[in-house]
């Protein structure tokens, strides 16, 4: 039994008579609507991704010992590091469920393209993984010793970078549909294109500690975002049409 | 598109020996380059050629590749067996040992030629990827195959070789230093590409999705050339630029420069063979295939 099916979530309307601009319109805030509606049925699964977050990152100062020093150098890093992975958790079911219950080919007769398509899915995944991330990572932050100073560097990097995990995520599971393992190759491909995101956060946040300028890593940060925003739907819009085929 | 596509319809109504069943079979798998001519029955494809194929699609037709690499595979891999004799003999035991670094320095002869194939090899995918994505080249979809394990060793041997020089250089086998991690992430983003084009039932889909991922990747390569301008490195800068002068003495340049040619035409050698074996595997398949089918038949 499908999360589609099981939840009666209605599919959008291709509405025939209205003009196409509005019709364009009304299917991408359906399908994002729609979306949002399955994360709030599927709460636990939601919030498994933010628990996730939580819990490997109290898992470090277990292992590394509490002292404040090393851990409010560490800060940044491991916030980062368990970001990534935490974003990484709900890909394999981003366009899976709807490859299995034979939505994505309904949604690809929409009249949308599928890179837009792709887009409205990599916002929701967005809304309900990056967008709660951001939201704990202050208090994880903080559990780590990290300075209320440096926090508004964490956030506007996180900000910036966890729409960029999404939207590579977006891509790699687009790519990987209907393949032998693919939950297995997810993370071999994400995690080599998302370490630029990974080391310009985590050095924004350290160079601020430190009491350098951290504007530079922030720039990059957010023309890493301005170029994944236009390239990544492209190829996963390339993928899923590659996987209804 | 259309014009490879009426290539390959030219290509079955010149090829008497294809049955229809077997071009059936061979469209059903999802692959495009299964039927190659035989050998023996070959007829003057422009008889019954409607156009000729555009640049593109001169070369993926399969037999012209496997014809045309009958000829030229012997020749690269004697070029490569002598350019490499050659260089890997005077840069390890003749050119002069470095004033700083000793013997150390004949890893050089290695390791640049290895990281230049490295880059050299992903930059081919990538290109394998556009040719795949826009004109749905069939050989190119092959050769990515077939560059993907190659390329991956090179990245290896280039790591490796590097951290056996780092050790009594720098005093540590590796340092987290931007050139030395973006070599790093090629070599995971080459093992991506490898597991990905292998990891669905039916050929053609990996072929694609390989191909997006080779060509999100190439964002790395620049990265790696950069790295040791934008970043403060330990490893050093490049000492062979085409607009500067070498800074190198020129008793090194010389092997270094046959290293690297012989290491390429290896490289190329290898990788056509590859291809050929790919295509003969191919050909084999289809061969006991069709024999199995006439067999369930009689």
């Amino acid at each position: 039994m499908n999360a589609h099916t099981r939840t009666g979530a209605p599919l959008p309307q291709q509405g025939q008579a209205l003009r196409p601009a509005v019709r364009f319109g009304a299917a991408l805030s359906a399908l994002l609507a729609r979306d949002l509606r399955l994360a709030w049925r599927h709460g636990a699964d939601t919030l498994a991704a933010l628990l996730f977050f939580i819990l490997a990152g109290s898992l470090f100062p277990l292992a590394l010992g509490p002292s404040p020093d090393l851990l409010r150098k560490m800060a940044p890093g491991i916030v980062w590091v368990c970001a990534l992975l935490a974003s990484l958790l709900p890909l394999d079911r981003l366009f899976g469920a709807e490859l299995e219950d034979g939505a994505l080919d309904q949604l690809l007769l929409l009249g949308l393209p599928p890179s837009v398509v792709a887009m409205t899915k990599i916002a929701s995944h967005w809304l309900t993984t990056g967008l709660p991330l951001l939201v704990a990572a202050t208090p994880l932050a903080l559990m780590l010793d990290m300075r209320g100073a440096d926090l508004p560097v964490l956030l506007v990097g996180l900000a910036l970078g966890t729409p960029c995990l999404s939207l590579l995520g977006g891509l790699a599971s687009a790519i990987v549909l209907g393949a032998r393992r693919g939950g297995v190759l997810l993370p071999l491909l994400v995690l080599p294109l998302a370490t630029p995101v990974l080391i310009f956060g985590a050095l924004a946040v350290d160079q601020a500690r430190l009491g350098l300028t951290y504007g530079a890593d922030l720039d990059l940060l957010g023309a890493f975002l301005a170029a994944c925003l236009t390239l990544c739907p492209l190829a996963a819009g390339a993928g899923l049409r590659a996987a209804v085929a | 598109m259309r014009q490879a596509k009426g290539f390959r319809e030219a290509h079955f109504a010149v090829c008497p020996l294809v049955t229809s069943n077997v071009r059936s079979a061979a469209e059903g798998a999802g692959a495009r380059i299964i039927v190659t001519l035989p050998a023996t029955s070959r007829i003057p494809p422009q008889t019954a050629r409607p156009s000729r194929p555009g640049f593109m699609n001169r070369f993926a037709n399969p037999g012209q590749f496997m014809r045309l690499s009958s000829v030229l595979l012997p020749w690269l891999s004697g070029a490569a067996v002598l350019t490499l004799t050659v260089g890997i003999i005077w840069g390890l035991f003749y050119a002069p040992a470095d004033w700083q670094q000793g013997d150390t320095v004949r890893i050089m002869y290695v390791h640049v030629p290895m990281a230049w194939l490295a880059s050299l090899g992903y930059f081919s995918l990538a290109v394998c990827g556009a040719l795949s994505l826009i004109w749905r080249h069939p050989l190119a979809d092959l050769a990515a195959l077939e560059i993907g394990p190659v390329g991956a060793v090179a990245t290896f041997i280039c790591l490796a070789t590097g951290s056996l020089w780092g050790e009594p250089m720098w005093g540590t086998w590796w340092v987290w230093d931007a050139r030395l991690t973006s070599v790093l992430v090629l070599f995971f983003l080459y093992l991506g590409h490898i597991a990905l084009i292998r990891a669905f039932d039916e050929p053609a889909r990996g072929y694609r999705a390989a191909a997006i991922l080779a060509i999100a990747g190439a964002v790395d390569l620049p990265i790696i050339k950069f790295s040791v301008q934008w970043w403060n490195t330990l490893h050093q800068p490049d000492s062979i630029t085409l607009t500067g002068a070498p800074t190198m003495s020129m008793t090194m340049l010389a092997p270094l420069f046959i290293c690297m040619a012989g290491f390429s035409l290896g490289f190329a050698a290898v990788v056509m063979a590859r291809l050929r074996a790919a295509l003969m595997e191919t050909r084999a398949r289809q061969l006991l295939s069709r024999r199995h089918a006439d067999r369930e038949a009689a």
